[in-house]
């Protein structure tokens, strides 16, 4: 049976992890590299790394980090941020990701997706969506895809646009409930499950989890394929191990023979 | 000892190539890994792995733009029957032709073709992207040590076609999705794996200390 998966997400920024890895005894809380291969002992079933250099000039600082990275860890690795080229990925997936995700681009010009999609396999190319809630609590719920870390509207309904995106070959969708982000109140279930029932390709949610029950809930009732934390497993709050432990107890199906 | 892994330009094989020099490393098993794209280096290699990413029909041009290189793995796996691996679209190579996109020749070496997975469950997501376990539908050497069954190992998935092999005997182990989802198919010195060793941890670093010692 196919295990629902548990992401830790490291946010880079010019080749340091921002704000660190702390709950792992490293020599280094600041090196992408070595929380990698932490959480790769540690049993996560992929990681993901959110590159936020502010610059794209300074990106080969991030290369680098993804080639040191898949030097180390035999598990699957996501690389985002930036993306914006044909270029940018296969650079990525040269230096060792084995996925790219794209977010602004996408949004900006939707024939990226494909051609990415055409050139490099749908397997290898995540969108990711970053939607808020635009509805009043008494109309029927909608969600539109917003960019800048959620302070610019695009117009797009998050629906729509994850059918689309899907349509055009993507193979898995990053769905970051920008409502929720940073909240540690749980995932936005309603806005998941939307998404999630409107395409056939794994979601993986991301967004507001702040325990374990948030993770079985973005699962279970959000029909994820994945979930994706950062700080409650970069702080030391819960281990991967716990968060499996929780998605078992739930009955969902894990993996826990790393 | 000499281990080459094929680049015909299918992605990224710097995972590969690490995890095949890592389990040479930890084994002492004193071998070189080498990532060529010269046939007249695979004619002299031990053991071949032949990986593979993204659609059947761009990898399999892809490996008939390399010079020569379709004659010689004719010639030291078929002929000469040194071990071989194909890992992903390299293992669907191994079928007669493959439906992706368009219907294109394989290698022939495993009778069958390569199909789009087509679950009856809607909620059953493509690409069956993820960790799986193996069923074993037959012993095999690479597969010693390995735990297999619901409550084993797990494996590292990513596709969305699989290979149906014609006959069952070549099939040497599945994964559920749904239904059986071809995960390891082989015969002779000849074995493919759908998903990625290089990828699968504890698994995959098993399973290929056991390619490296083969000797079918």
């Amino acid at each position: 049976m196919l295990k629902v998966r548990v992401i830790p997400c490291l946010d880079v920024k010019d080749g340091r992890v921002v704000k660190g890895v702390q709950f792992l005894e490293l020599r280094d809380a600041g090196d992408p590299v070595e929380s990698a291969i932490a959480y790769d002992a540690a049993g996560a079933d992929e990681l993901c790394f959110l590159d936020i250099t502010a610059s794209h000039e300074d990106r080969g600082t991030l290369i680098d980090v993804v080639t040191r990275t898949a030097e180390a860890c035999f598990m699957p690795l996501t690389v985002g941020g930036g993306v914006r080229t044909l270029d940018d990925i296969r650079t990525l997936l040269l230096a060792g990701a084995d996925k790219v995700s794209i977010m602004t681009a996408a949004v900006h010009d939707r024939s990226l997706v494909s051609r990415a999609a055409e050139k490099f396999g749908t397997q290898c190319i995540v969108v990711a969506i970053d939607a808020k809630k635009v509805s009043q609590d008494h109309e029927p719920p909608r969600w539109e895809i917003f960019t800048h870390g959620g302070r610019k509207p695009t117009g797009l309904d998050a629906i729509a646009y994850a059918r689309e995106v899907t349509d055009l070959g993507a193979g898995e969708l990053l769905l970051t409930s920008m409502d929720r982000d940073g909240t540690k109140v749980g995932y936005d279930v309603a806005l998941t499950r939307a998404i999630a029932d409107a395409v056939h390709v794994p979601v993986i949610a991301s967004g507001g989890v702040g325990s374990l029950q948030h993770m079985v809930e973005g699962i279970r009732d959000g029909h994820a394929s994945a979930v994706l934390a950062a700080s409650i497993f970069h702080f030391g709050t819960y281990t991967i191990n716990e968060a499996k432990q929780a998605l078992a107890d739930a009955g969902l199906p894990v993996r826990m023979d790393a | 000892m000499n281990i080459v892994i094929i680049d015909y330009g299918s992605g990224n094989l710097h995972s590969a190539h690490k995890a095949f020099e890592r389990v040479v490393r930890d084994h002492n098993l004193g071998m070189t890994v080498t990532l060529t794209s010269d046939a007249e280096v695979v004619r002299k290699a031990d053991r071949i792995v032949l990986p593979g990413v993204g659609a059947f029909a761009d990898c399999r041009r892809g490996l008939d733009a390399v010079a020569g290189m379709h004659e010689v793995l004719d010639e030291v796996v078929l002929k000469q029957g040194r071990p071989f691996l194909g890992i992903c679209v390299g293992m669907q190579l191994l079928a007669s032709h493959g439906r992706e996109y368009e219907t294109s020749e394989g290698l022939g070496w495993i009778p069958g073709e390569v199909v789009k997975i087509e679950p009856d469950d809607p909620a059953l997501k493509i690409p069956h992207m993820g960790w799986n376990t193996l069923n074993n539908a037959h012993p095999h050497a690479l597969l010693e040590g390995i735990p297999t069954g619901p409550a084993g190992w797990n494996a590292y998935f990513v596709h969305s076609y699989h290979l149906k092999a014609e006959h069952p005997s070549h099939v040497l182990a599945t994964t559920d999705y749904g239904q059986p989802i071809t995960a390891i198919v082989g015969r002779d010195n000849i074995v493919g794996t759908q998903f990625h060793p290089e990828k699968s941890q504890k698994l995959g670093l098993a399973f290929i200390a056991n390619f490296l010692r083969w000797q079918p």
